[in-house]
């Protein structure tokens, strides 16, 4: 038998192609939202499970102790976030350092909530909140503050330098031109409870 | 059977008889054993292939002990690995043989690579071949990153970390699918249970099947040799290739020479060096994994620091990942870079050579500066894109340089 002849026992009947079509069409279908629904359980138990959600919840923190130019560092969602009371000099810094960032207006929008884009990026200028894991890798830099020639930059202003691969990131967390992380330090949802306390993962009354 | 066979003898040839009437185990033994043909002129380079399968059995075996005693669960991961090194009975052998195998299976896999760039091993009929050979690669790395993160150390903390967020570069979806992999809202004990059980269950069973693949993709067309010479061309009257010899027992043999004198040095590893000076097993790995402190410097092991430093060259994030991505999927369609009318080293010019020989001096390089955190951004950029020209310009090369004419036969 050559192989373009139809078996016999499966011969089909004239009026035969348009149904087959369907029913080829109709299974084909049928059997792709049943591969997707049987699938989805299994995609989706990898993400984060009810009890780590809960773990996630919002973190307070009180501020009332934080002496000028100090960073204090609390754990939200497994990521450190520091909080710094920068000075009168850290911020009028802040105005020395548009030609030598990335970033300087926060454009990103994903590295910020839209209360906290503005040159400090924070809702209280001398308050700083900052997810302080490096935006290339996940690393956590280390503050520096002083200004003063650092080895990795002579005419340093303050900031942040990751030791992983030396990113540089200045005191509002704005990240330097020619440095492997691309975007500014993320902003981690905020707001004030009051002049003393601030949480972290709850967005101001009023803002999305 | 002769008359004079005993019962153990006619009721060994009775088995046999029923299995070879059911599966024919007697013609699969010679087509791949007996009567696979394999050219004469093998060389020190074609030990790489035999020693990959005998790492791989070593890392299953090994690795099914350890999973005996591992717990593979965040707050008891990091002891279970010192117990397994200080109370289980010979428990420190087992593990030392499976994270040095991981080494040594590295190693040998990139020699194996080298000596099929060498020899044009990649070149038609042989593209199939390479490509599963490359796709055996990949899963090869995901296994061992996979691995690495059990123990649960700082470096497998931290290197788990900063691989999972390069998938943060990707547009739009990034963060989300940073989220799904890790299954938290950072690498957590969620993350190392999955990783546990893609690393022993999902990953091994995959690198299975493609060396399976990878070996019947290789015997349906035939092995390569030094010379590139294609020694089907020439036959004798029965149909055997001139140049060749049956696997078994003549290669055989030889890979078995071959993996004694591996074993000795891989012995002589897991015995006096199973750290590698901090090489195979980083000292912070030592320390168990804590989220709040980052060590200062978070290098890979060294079989990944060439594609870690063409990670670092690269000034921005996406680009960089990309690019990194791009230096092992490359490596695909070297068949198709290749445009040269012969296969072997042998028989090409000076400029094969030349460019093999420094692309090779390029990966070693920048093998050197992923390991260092102050390597000059100049150098990795200059080795790095070394590293691509190589393949680029392959087909440039290749199409104009003058060639050698090919012998009908191989040499001895």
């Amino acid at each position: 038998m050559s192989e373009t002849e139809p078996l016999a026992s499966v011969q089909p009947s004239a009026d035969d192609p348009s149904r087959r079509r369907l029913l080829l069409a109709s299974t084909g279908v049928v059997g792709a939202v049943g591969v997707g629904a049987a699938a989805w359980p299994f995609l989706a138990s990898l993400r984060p499970s009810e009890k780590a959600k809960v773990i996630g919840a919002p973190v307070e923190v009180f501020i009332g102790n934080l002496e000028p130019g100090q960073l204090a560092r609390v754990q939200w969602r497994g990521s450190t976030i520091g909080i710094m009371r920068r000075t009168e000099r850290m911020l009028a810094d802040l105005d020395k350092l548009d030609d030598r960032l990335r970033d300087p207006e926060s454009s990103n929008l994903d590295q910020q909530p839209e209360y906290a884009r503005n040159q400090h990026r924070s809702i209280r200028p001398e308050i700083l909140v900052l997810n302080v894991h490096c935006t290339h890798l996940g690393c956590i830099p280390q503050a520096i503050p002083e200004v003063g020639a650092q080895p990795f930059d002579a005419n340093w202003l303050g900031g942040f330098f990751c030791p992983c691969h030396r990113s540089t990131f200045d005191l509002a967390g704005r990240v330097y031109a020619g440095v492997p992380a691309s975007s500014n330090l993320l902003v981690p949802p905020y707001s004030f409870i009051d002049d003393e306390n601030v949480i972290i993962g709850v967005d101001p009354e009023g803002a999305a | 059977m002769s008359k004079a066979a005993g019962p153990i003898s006619r009721g060994v040839d009775a088995v046999d008889d029923w299995v070879n009437q059911r599966a024919s185990v007697k013609s699969f033994y010679r087509q791949h054993l007996s009567e696979y043909w394999a050219p004469k002129n093998f060389n020190l380079w074609y030990f790489f292939g035999s020693l990959s399968l005998l790492v791989l059995v070593n890392q299953l075996l090994t690795g099914i002990f350890l999973t005996m005693h591992y717990k593979p669960d965040a707050e008891h991961a990091f002891a279970s690995v010192e117990y397994i090194m200080r109370d289980v009975e010979w428990g420190w052998l087992i593990r030392y043989m499976h994270s040095t195998g991981a080494s040594l299976f590295f190693a040998v896999v990139y020699l194996h690579m080298f000596r099929a760039l060498m020899y044009g091993s990649y070149k038609k009929p042989r593209e199939l071949v390479w490509i599963l050979g490359v796709a055996i690669f990949l899963i090869l790395m995901a296994e061992s990153f996979m691995g690495y993160v059990l123990p649960w150390g700082q470096m497998s903390y931290w290197g788990a970390q900063v691989i999972i967020s390069l998938f943060g570069a990707v547009p739009y979806v990034g963060e989300g699918l940073v989220e799904w992999i890790r299954g938290d809202y950072f690498v957590a004990d969620a993350t190392l249970n999955r990783f546990f059980a893609l690393h022993v269950v999902a990953l091994p069973m995959v690198l299975v099947l493609l060396v399976v693949l990878h070996l019947a993709a290789l015997h349906e067309v035939g092995s390569n040799n030094p010379d590139g010479v294609d020694i089907k061309a020439k036959k004798d009257a029965k149909g055997r290739p001139l140049d060749a010899v049956p696997f078994h027992p003549y290669y055989t043999v030889k890979d078995i020479f071959g993996a004694g004198v591996f074993l000795m040095i891989a012995a002589f590893i897991v015995f006096f060096w199973p750290e590698g000076g901090g090489k195979f097993l980083k000292p912070d790995n030592f320390v168990m994994a804590n989220p709040l402190v980052t060590p200062d410097h978070i290098p890979p092991v060294w079989y990944f620091t060439p594609f870690y430093a063409i990670l670092q060259a690269i000034p921005d994030k996406l680009l960089g990942v990309i690019t990194m991505g791009v230096a092992v999927l490359i490596l695909f369609f070297v068949p198709w870079l290749d445009r040269s009318p012969v296969r072997s080293l042998r028989y090409r010019s000076w400029v094969s050579r030349v460019a093999l020989g420094i692309f090779v001096v390029a990966f070693v390089r920048l093998g050197m500066l992923g390991l260092s955190q102050d390597s000059s951004t100049f150098e990795l950029r200059l080795w790095t894109f070394v590293y691509f020209a190589f393949f680029i310009l392959m087909p440039v090369w290749t199409s104009f340089e003058k060639t050698k004419p090919v012998p009908e036969r191989v040499t001895s």
